[in-house]
């Protein structure tokens, strides 16, 4: 029976069977992680948003996998021409203390 | 207590609504009160498949805005007192479906069907997912075929994700529908067998349809399969996975093939 096997040469189903099966369980992983450098961006973002006003699109964040660490790279870029200023967060009520507190780190070098 | 089916598969051509007509008949043969609904806006065919393209006046868009009640857009099959068919919009935008209203036609048709059977357009996008969006259980049809099978793999996932059921922490009831299984080429490994389809997508088993000349000429003559030719093989393969949704133990049997001189010289068995 097996010998008849070798003679035919239709037998591709066990090719597919076995593309699928690595196919499907690289997809199945992918899916499993929500997308986290998105996440992360979001709310790195908002943080940094809070106390520093920047370009959105000079923001480089990059996720760097390893065989036994990953690294996580976030370059912004803040112009100097501005000067450094404390955005109050959006909803927020600030109050004068917290805002002359920071104010100070700021120009104590702090921050 | 009415059930919300959706069948579905992501990819197209693999008989979803060919599967939706023969199961909404299987079901009503045995005395169900069922809808089938197609979710298909802009390429409608289930009306097509079973024979009502030329009864349509309202459909489901316009039950949604309001502009025709549920009970003027339903049709009556002509075989069937208890069929019913809601038709998709050919033309308008697929903007129109909303989440809301769908969710309200569907609550509407509960409380007068038994079965509510969405045919799912293919794809990932908004039909797809409003038509799986209600769903108790899902049949998903998918081909002994790579493609098929892979896709199925991405909408078993979205039924586990997307649904209504499965963002209150509960779980969809999930079926897999093999269709146009070729018992002969399986057995020669031309095919991806029944038993390497289950292994890889991990998915109780409603039914195995084989392919057969019956199907394409049930919807060549607009009727679904389970009327038109209730003795051929497809048709009783529908009607023993239509007896597994109503929760019957119907032994599975994998078709096999119709051996050959050689094939019986060398005691081949079917998958």
């Amino acid at each position: 029976m097996k010998l008849f096997n070798l003679f035919r040469s239709g037998s591709s189903a066990p090719v597919a069977r076995e593309r699928l099966q690595i196919l499907l369980a690289h997809e199945r992983s992918a899916r499993s992680q929500p997308d986290l450098l998105g996440l992360l961006r979001e709310e790195i973002l908002a943080v940094i948003g809070r106390h520093v006003s920047f370009d959105p699109d000079k923001v480089r964040i990059e996720m760097d996998r390893g065989q036994s660490v990953t690294t996580l790279a976030v370059d912004i870029e803040i112009p100097n021409g501005q000067r450094l200023s404390v955005v109050p967060p959006v909803g927020h009520k600030v109050t004068d203390t917290l805002l002359s507190s920071a104010r100070s780190q700021w120009s104590n070098g702090l921050v | 207590m009415a059930q919300v089916v959706v069948v579905t598969s992501g990819k197209g051509g693999v008989g979803k609504t060919t599967s939706t007509a023969a199961m909404g008949a299987a079901l009503a043969h045995f005395g169900e009160k069922v809808a089938v609904i197609d979710f298909d806006v802009g390429l409608r065919n289930l009306d097509l498949v079973m024979g009502a393209e030329r009864r349509v006046v309202f459909d489901l868009i316009n039950v949604i805005n309001g502009v025709a009640k549920l009970s003027q857009a339903l049709i009556r099959d002509k075989r069937l007192e208890n069929l019913f068919l809601l038709p998709a919009s050919q033309t308008r935008d697929k903007d129109a479906l909303t989440e809301e209203g769908v969710g309200k036609v569907i609550e509407e048709l509960k409380t007068k069907f038994d079965w509510i059977i969405c045919d799912s357009p293919a794809g990932i996008e908004r039909g797809a997912t409003l038509a799986m969006r209600y769903a108790d259980a899902a049949i998903i049809v998918t081909n002994p075929e790579v493609s098929s099978v892979r896709d199925s793999d991405r909408i078993i996932g979205l039924l586990d994700s997307k649904t209504l059921k499965a963002e209150r922490g509960e779980r969809v009831e999930k079926h897999l529908l093999v269709t146009r299984y070729h018992a002969g080429r399986a057995a020669r490994g031309e095919m991806l067998s029944i038993d390497d389809v289950l292994e890889i997508l991990s998915t109780p088993l409603l039914g195995i349809i084989p392919e057969g000349e019956e199907v394409l000429r049930a919807s060549n003559l607009g009727s679904p399969v389970t009327l038109n030719s209730p003795l051929s093989a497809p048709a009783r393969a529908y009607f023993d996975a239509a007896s597994r949704l109503k929760g019957e133990h119907i032994p599975m049997v994998i078709p096999t093939a119709n051996q050959g001189f050689l094939n019986k010289l060398f005691g081949r068995k079917a998958a």
